[in-house]
């Protein structure tokens, strides 16, 4: 069992205390504890279940690398899965419960499998799930998702608040140890902008633990001064709990930082993604211990030497009266004396090496602990809790010479360096052999704009392990960032450390029951056996294995795994480890939260919205909004009783017997002007525009390059050089953005200028019968049929308000569109529905809009149209110039496929029944295709109810549909199908009399 | 998340401030061209590893287009220039032959 010493710990408060709970119990620690630390203190060493085999499982490590000590995180809307027990910091009233264990954690069903881990091999979902086919979807994958993932997905909306925030700055530094505050100090010097970012919640790193000395001074009193003088430089910004995530392209960097993940008042933003452009980046995120693979490696109580070293020194945690260290280095025998130091006992310290005699060997065995040099772990005892050890000959099979009762081990095989940073962008590394790790190689750096490197490791992820080498390499990555002179280096001091001895298997020839005991990947459950398994079934790729046998696939990303999982694949391939590689480094180094992701982009705020000038009015009405692009239009405006289907069934007879009123603010209007103009609309628009005399209108048709229609509107030609395009509500920047496409790329010297209006201009629709009569009753312009024919447009003042009057109809009824700047346009609606109210106006919204242009047979972009439909295909021929040599998409338009006669072009459709044909639906034809499935002979662009008519219309592409009027198509191939007569797609007033009134 | 800096308006612009526009200097068919003309102008685009040219518009920005000469596969920048240009300038030439003695790309090199 852990528990708390009565001395020490250097992190937390003994003259307070915080209480949480774990599964329910209520545990107390101090504040500076961990979740993990404070269990400990409470004894609780067990804190999850393993992913496959359901083990139990304590923490083997004290940081992000953690792969065991996963919790479920809080509650309702700040509830979290996978949170790390090793990196959250208590707080009163935390609240967390275990994973992936069920009814327990103590008494867990799950653990059944563990019996049958000899038949849960590597790829045994991929071997087992495979036959019969059938049974994948109904029996294999639903028993699969069932029991796969560890914690819950959170159930409640989230309820915190998160930002994103951007600094440009010219060196980032990842990493607060000693590398990295001494690399600010000399950064900061040099005058230019550093931020330097921590991921835990303390300054100074192993340094402080480990009890190295600087300039004189202890790690820890060099690495408070260290921070004091970085607070003092107004150049450096420094940040605890902020992790440099991933390093992009061109010297992006994302850190995320926890604001209030650690404290009990949540009221505050919780976190922050930091968006950072630095000119250069210094990683200095030191190195991770890696585990030894012993036979019940993954015994709760097994841990990493320096993990317990942590859990000591930071939070006087003892691991149990008796602990055995096994290592293959020096280092780990700085957690032996420490435990010594405590008044803990240290068995043995079992070293697989042959010789140690160290400095730091020899000072453990004057304080009198046992070293065993050649020897090993053959098999750790104990289930849930480590009992003893079983020790053999490093070199033999596993012979077992004693056994030694413990209640934890630690153990050590050697340092990682962290050089994901180094890795995300492209920086390559090498093998280092001497100290068993891939280490960044300067010569392969990620490039950045100018070609040369922008990331450089110091300290322990560059491979130099000691302090003073580290401290000294950290002061020339800063004079390398800043291009100065960076001073003279603090001097580093620490005990010399003997070489390491590479061991990737402990006992080194043991057999496979030992080697199916081996744990690589805790979390997934990939053993030693695992890997050796996917070589000989001929996985030779890093890659290939890593997914085959899910090694380094967990929430850790392989921290702790993957070196030891590509030394055994390198063995059992009889490579060397650098030909075999190491998987790619993807961001982020540590998973971070969606709603960092998102930022303020959520909810309301997830992306812009446009309202017109109207749309408080609108609200008041009640009316159901629809987005357009990104602006919000009335859908209808359903009254007190009224359903949606019966308001715009109202909306549509209002228009077409009274007068209806509509906020087409929304339509693009573009201006494009100049001595060019007329030239530059005749390459945009498939018809001719530069005849259109002042003071007319014409509908016009917009293509791409291949011929296929983008967009339409009403072109009105303003003066001898302005016209005015009207676009769809949706496409107006795009349109406007083609046109400057041309203008820059292609015709850059004709004369035009192109100005997107859209937003200066409110636009109202007065459409119906008595149209006219609301006009003339608002007084100011002459609006009769002689003066302001259908077509045309004028300039004046209605109701005292500035407006241009278009004669245009999109419903086929008598209709005024008003422009009036859009400032006044709240107003001029006001005083339009006060005139048009003895006239029987009602509002009417974009339903009602598209009920009627259907009636009138008139195409909506989008509907009849999806990018690969070409004005020729819906009768629009009409709009076609034959006259001009060239337009944007004449040429795509000759294509031989455009001109085949079996194309499907637009025709209207009538069902039998009168009933509303489905949107979408395929018209069948007899047979089947190539692939089995039926053929078919057209489609449903447009499908409404028309309550103008009574009855179901619709339009469609049908093959050579305008050459087969009258003839009965079957919708849908089911049982039953619908029967539509092919018709004129024109429903409603064919001679068009009514909006030429 | 590439910076370029837009040639219009000085701005060293980010990514998420451009449009890319894809290939650059390209050579418009209209009607009167044959089918192969026209397919090369529309679909049969340069996709090297290495030098390429690019059209970029400063959409967030200025709203100008740029032209951009890069490599594919490293990243690095030559140089930025006005869109209003039918070849790459000689002195964007320069700084790719400078860093990739040798290359090629379409006519130009």
């Amino acid at each position: 069992m852990s528990t708390r010493l009565a001395q020490g710990g250097r992190l937390i408060d003994r003259s307070r205390q915080v209480s949480f709970t774990f599964d329910g119990k209520t545990f107390r620690g101090h504040p500076g504890d961990t979740l993990a630390s404070a269990l400990l203190a409470g004894g609780q060493v067990v804190m999850g279940r393993s992913f496959k085999y359901h083990r139990p499982r304590g923490a083997v490590a004290y940081g992000v690398e953690e792969p065991n000590a996963l919790v479920n995180l809080g509650e309702e809307g700040r509830f979290e899965p996978d949170t790390r027990a090793t990196t959250q910091e208590i707080f009163d009233g935390l609240v967390a419960e275990s994973q992936n264990r069920w009814p327990s954690l103590d008494w867990d069903i799950g653990a059944v499998n563990s019996l049958f881990a000899r038949f849960l091999p590597a790829g045994f979902y991929y071997k087992m799930f495979i036959h019969p086919r059938a049974a994948w979807k109904h029996l294999f994958e639903p028993f699969i998702r069932r029991s796969a993932g560890l914690g819950r997905a959170p159930r409640a909306r989230d309820a915190d608040r998160y930002e994103h925030f951007y600094a440009h700055v010219d060196v980032v530094i990842a990493g607060g140890g000693v590398a990295g505050l001494a690399a600010a100090l000399a950064a900061g010097r040099s005058g230019k902008r550093v931020l330097l970012v921590e991921q835990s919640g303390h300054w100074g790193g192993r340094a402080v633990v480990d009890g190295a000395r600087i300039d004189g001074k202890e790690a820890a009193d060099w690495v408070a001064d260290a921070v004091a003088a970085l607070d003092a430089m107004p150049n450096v910004t420094l940040r605890t709990r902020a992790m440099a995530a991933g390093v992009y392209d061109h010297g992006y960097v994302l850190v995320h930082e926890r604001l209030t993940d650690h404290l009990a008042d949540k009221s505050g933003l919780r976190q922050r993604l930091w968006r950072v452009r630095a000119g250069r980046i210094i990683n200095a995120a030191g190195a991770l211990e890696r585990p030894l693979s012993f036979a019940g490696n993954d015994v709760p109580g097994v841990m990493l030497a320096s993990a317990m070293r942590d859990y000591l020194v930071n939070h006087a945690i003892s691991p149990g009266d008796r602990t055995v260290i096994v290592t293959n280095n020096d280092d780990a025998y700085r957690t032996a004396l420490a435990l010594h130091e405590a008044g803990l006992i240290v068995p043995a310290v079992l070293d697989a090496r042959p010789v140690a005699d160290g400095e730091l060997p020899e000072r453990a065995r004057a304080a009198g602990i046992r070293v065993e040099t050649g020897r090993a772990v053959v098999r750790v005892k104990g289930r849930s809790h480590v009992t003893g050890v079983e020790v053999g000959l490093h070199v033999g099979e596993g012979s077992v010479l004693e056994e030694i009762a413990c209640d934890a081990v630690a153990m050590s095989g050697g340092w990682s360096p962290v050089v994901h940073l180094w890795s995300h962008c492209g920086g390559k590394l090498n093998w280092d052999e001497a100290q068993a790790h891939f280490r960044p190689d300067p010569e392969r750096p990620p490039l950045g704009a100018d070609g040369t490197g922008f990331v450089r490791c110091v300290g322990a992820s560059n491979g130099h392990l000691r302090t003073g080498d580290g401290i000294a390499d950290a002061v020339a990555g800063a004079a390398w960032a800043t291009g100065a002179d960076a001073g003279k280096a603090p001097a580093g001091e620490d005990a010399d450390e003997g070489a390491l001895m590479p061991v990737w298997l402990m006992p080194q020839g043991a057999g496979v029951k030992l080697r199916a005991k081996m744990w690589l990947d805790y979390q997934n459950d990939v053993k030693v056996s695992d890997v050796q398994l996917a070589a000989r079934e001929g996985y030779e790729s890093v890659e290939h294995t890593k997914r085959y046998t899910t090694l380094g696939m967990a929430t850790d990303q392989g921290k702790l795994s993957n070196i030891n999982g590509l030394a055994v694949l390198s063995g059992a391939l009889n490579a060397a480890i650098p030909q075999v590689g190491t998987t790619t480094f993807r961001p982020p180094y540590v998973p971070y939260t969606l709603g960092a992701i998102a930022g303020s982009a959520a909810r309301e705020t997830f992306m812009p919205l446009r309202k017109t000038q109207m749309d408080s009015w609108h609200v008041e009405q009640g009316a159901e909004f629809e987005p357009v692009g990104l602006w919000r239009r009335p859908y209808s405006y359903p009254r007190l009783g009224e359903t949606v289907k019966d308001s715009v069934a109202r909306e549509i007879l209002n228009t077409r017997k009274n007068v209806g009123i509509l906020d087409a603010s929304t339509l693009g209007k573009i201006i494009v002007k100049g001595p060019d103009a007329g030239r530059f609309v005749d390459m945009m628009y498939t018809n001719m525009m530069s005849n259109l005399a002042v003071g007319r209108c014409r509908y016009g048709l917009m293509c791409n390059e291949q011929g296929f229609l983008v967009d339409d509107g009403v072109v009105a030609r303003l003066s001898e050089d302005t016209w005015l395009c009207h676009t769809t509500s949706g496409g107006a920047d795009n349109v406007h953005a083609q046109m400057e496409e041309w203008l820059q790329t292609e015709w850059w010297d004709w004369q035009v200028y192109t100005a997107n209006v859209t937003e200066q201009w409110g636009q109202i629709g007065v459409v119906g019968p008595n149209a006219r009569k609301v006009l003339e009753k608002l007084g100011g312009m002459d609006v009769s049929k002689e003066t302001l024919p259908f077509m045309h447009w004028a300039e004046g003042e209605l109701a005292g308000f500035p407006v241009r009057i278009f004669r245009i109809s999109f419903s086929g009824e008598l209709s005024y569109e008003i422009a009036v700047p859009a400032g006044q346009a709240r107003g001029l609606w006001d005083a339009i529905l006060a005139a048009g109210a003895e006239f029987g106006m009602q509002p009417y919204g974009t339903e009602a809009l598209h009920v009627m242009r259907a009636e009138k047979g008139f195409i909506m972009i989008g509907d009849e149209t999806d990018g690969t439909v070409i004005p020729q295909d819906l009768g629009l021929n009409w709009a076609i110039s034959k006259k001009k040599d060239d337009f944007i998409g004449k040429r795509g338009q000759q294509r031989e496929h455009m001109v085949d006669p079996l194309r499907w072009k637009l025709v209207g459709l009538e069902t039998e029944d009168g009933s509303v044909l489905p949107e979408g639906a395929y018209a069948v034809a007899p047979g089947d295709n190539a692939n089995g499935q039926r053929n078919v002979q057209g489609r449903v662009t447009s499908t409404y109810h028309s309550p103008t008519l009574g009855r179901g219309i619709a339009m469609g592409l049908v093959e050579r549909g305008p050459d087969r009027m009258g003839e009965m198509l079957e919708f849908g191939a089911g049982a039953d199908p619908v029967r539509a007569k092919i018709v004129d797609p024109v429903f409603y007033d064919k001679a068009g009399e009514k909006q030429d009134g | 998340m590439l910076i370029l800096t837009c040639p219009n308006c000085g701005i060293a612009a980010e990514e998420t401030e451009l449009s890319p526009g894809g290939e650059a200097h390209l050579h418009r068919h209209g009607p009167g061209s044959s089918d192969g003309e026209f397919e090369e102008y529309l679909f049969l685009k340069e996709n090297p590893r290495g030098v390429h040219f690019e059209r970029w518009r400063h959409s967030h920005g200025c709203g100008k287009w740029f032209h951009a000469a890069r490599d594919t596969a490293t990243l690095q920048v030559f140089g930025t220039y006005s869109a209003q240009t039918t070849e790459p300038p000689q002195h964007i030439r320069d700084a790719i032959t400078a860093a990739r003695p040798g290359w090629r790309w379409r006519d130009f090199s």
